[in-house]
């Protein structure tokens, strides 16, 4: 398949079970409701070394925030419920408790409940108060700026976790380009995350290492400067790969922004550099989910 | 299905129980059952249709017409379904209820509300002494649901009220709060002597300035994030709550009864 001049590899992303909650962070303004999200998902990019998998996945309207100031919705994944919740915790209680005039809510009404503020009450030392609004539980727990205003619990939910393609390009900067291009699309689906940094990742990985402490370690057939010394996948004229790695509530939401990303690069076509679109998978063995990228961009 | 009416005949000498008359409990029951149930009064026993006219039988939709004042125990742990009530109810006016609504388009006596648990009682008129509150000897008041009351309630306003909502338009008698474990009370209008009197924590939303006793202290002005969506969750009330002009989050918080635990809050409108 071959897109304004783009090749669409006959392959498919392998993405795997994840479980994934929303949180909404709101603020006096929204450059605090930011600095507090950007805080809670920092250093979440991969479940391998973060614990969890977290960005933000768009900025709310004060009509569209509980208590009607402007916020940001965040998600959060990672491999069990366990320690989903363990993560949620520990970012809401460093990152969100923390950050001036910031508020904390559910995003998920269904599914799981896991706390939010539920355990963070305790910082209130005893001069927490609770109230229920309409059958949900807020804890306002008396901080220096005021008060934290945060919902008990909030939702988690069985997701997908993995789902990616890869941008081959002419030159960097025109990969680069590219990978902007479809994040600025990719962001406008709901229920989707791309966590890596800015949402493009350069360093895919590989399963299993020459060293035996590691399992992953740099994928070598992707790697520009590797053509001559590895079995390779990239023709000569490829000199830059980046990759986008998709989290998303449900099958058809990762499509549908795999979809709208790669869209947008191939409308950026062959003219800008761009040669081929794949995907990366481990044969199909690991991961249940199969995303085919021929199949999607049909 | 026409609602179920029970149009009172004429006003008894002693007072009438009236808690067999609620929806969970007449739901199987055909329209001559129902005539054939017996209402204690005094130390009588009157059939239902001895008091009433009946009319419709959807019995999840139950209508009072006539009611007076010496009609008790209407809705008794009502557990869901709709009690309409035209006129005046007695006293323990939504007692122990469950789920559901029950409306009342004139005065209610003592003890309306009284360990309610859920559902949603709104009261046209006046009410009595110790609404939302526990009988008396029992720790535990309203645990749950919401109240409306559109005029005046009396003394001992949630008394020992452990969660819930109890939202008056007019005024609060003496005692408002009194012993109070939780939950949110909203006067609009004036709050008597010894607001809060004993109360562990819950929250008293006044749109006045109260007489506070001297176990109140003053926590300063403050702009607080819960008040928004306490209001939002009026929105669909039929009444002054729910107008967008009545919403305030910039309150003075005084905290207390200092001579209990002292985690209560008085919060009163900064306009």
């Amino acid at each position: 398949m071959i897109i304004n001049g783009v090749t669409i590899d006959a392959t498919f992303a392998e993405a795997f079970p994840m479980k994934a909650t929303r949180a909404i962070i709101t603020a006096q303004n929204e450059k605090w409701a930011l600095i507090s999200a950007q805080a809670m998902t920092g250093f979440a990019t991969s479940v391998i070394a973060c614990g969890c998998e977290g960005s933000i996945e768009r900025i709310l309207d004060p009509s569209e925030t509980p208590d009607g100031r402007p916020g940001v919705s965040v998600m959060i994944f990672a491999m069990g419920g366990k320690g989903l919740a363990k993560q949620l915790e520990t970012r809401a209680g460093q990152c969100v408790l923390t950050s001036p005039t910031a508020a904390l809510f559910a995003g998920i009404d269904g599914g799981i409940r896991i706390p939010l503020g539920k355990n963070l009450r305790y910082f209130g030392d005893g001069f927490q108060v609770s109230k229920q609004i309409s059958g949900k539980r807020y804890w306002r727990i008396p901080v220096m700026d005021g008060e934290f205003l945060a919902e008990a619990t909030t939702g988690q939910v069985d997701a997908i976790g993995g789902g990616n393609f890869l941008v081959l390009a002419e030159s960097q900067p025109q990969a680069l380009a590219a990978c902007e291009a479809a994040i600025e699309e990719m962001r406008k689906i709901p229920n989707v995350i791309m966590p890596f940094p800015g949402g493009v990742v350069r360093s895919g990985s590989k399963v299993g290492s020459k060293y035996k402490t590691l399992g992953a370690s740099t994928n070598d057939a992707f790697c520009p400067t590797l053509k001559g010394m590895t079995k390779t996948e990239l023709s000569p004229e490829i000199e830059s790969v980046m990759e986008i790695v998709i989290d998303g509530l449900t099958k058809e939401d990762i499509a549908k922004a795999m979809r709208v990303g790669i869209q947008a690069i191939c409308d950026l076509g062959a003219a800008n550099g761009i040669k081929r679109i794949s995907a990366g998978n481990y044969g199909g063995k690991l991961g249940p989910f199969h995303f085919h990228l021929q199949e999607i961009m049909a | 299905m026409s609602a179920l009416t029970f149009t009172l005949k004429h006003r008894t000498a002693q007072r009438v129980d009236m808690s067999p008359l609620v929806c969970h409990l007449l739901k199987e029951l055909k329209v001559a059952d129902i005539a054939a149930l017996t209402l204690q009064s005094g130390k009588h026993k009157l059939r239902v249709d001895e008091l009433f006219t009946i009319e419709g039988s959807d019995a999840q939709n139950i209508v009072i017409k006539n009611s007076v004042d010496n009609l008790d125990f209407i809705g008794k742990e009502l557990d869901g379904g709709c009690i309409s009530v035209s006129g005046d109810a007695g006293a323990y006016l939504g007692f122990g209820m469950k789920a559901g609504e029950l409306k009342v388009s004139g005065n209610a006596g003592l003890y309306a509300a009284c360990e309610m648990k859920k559902g949603y009682l709104e009261i046209a008129g006046n009410t009595g002494d110790f609404l939302g509150a526990a009988l008396p000897g029992n720790k535990m008041g309203m645990k749950g649901g919401t109240v409306l009351v559109k005029g005046n309630a009396g003394e001992r306003v949630g008394d020992h009220m452990r969660r819930g909502n109890i939202l008056i338009e007019g005024n609060a008698g003496d005692y408002c709060g009194s012993r109070m474990t939780a939950g949110t009370i909203a006067v609009m209008g004036q709050t008597g002597r010894y607001l809060g009197y004993a109360m562990h924590r819950g929250t008293l939303l006044l749109w006045t300035q109260p007489q506070l006793s001297a176990s109140f202290n003053d926590c300063g002005a403050h702009t607080l994030a819960f008040l928004p969506i306490l209001f939002a969750s009026f929105k669909s009330l039929n009444s002054r709550f729910a107008d967008v002009s009545s919403a305030f989050n910039r309150v003075q918080r005084y905290a207390g009864d200092m001579s209990e635990t002292g985690h209560g809050e008085v919060l009163v409108r900064i306009a």
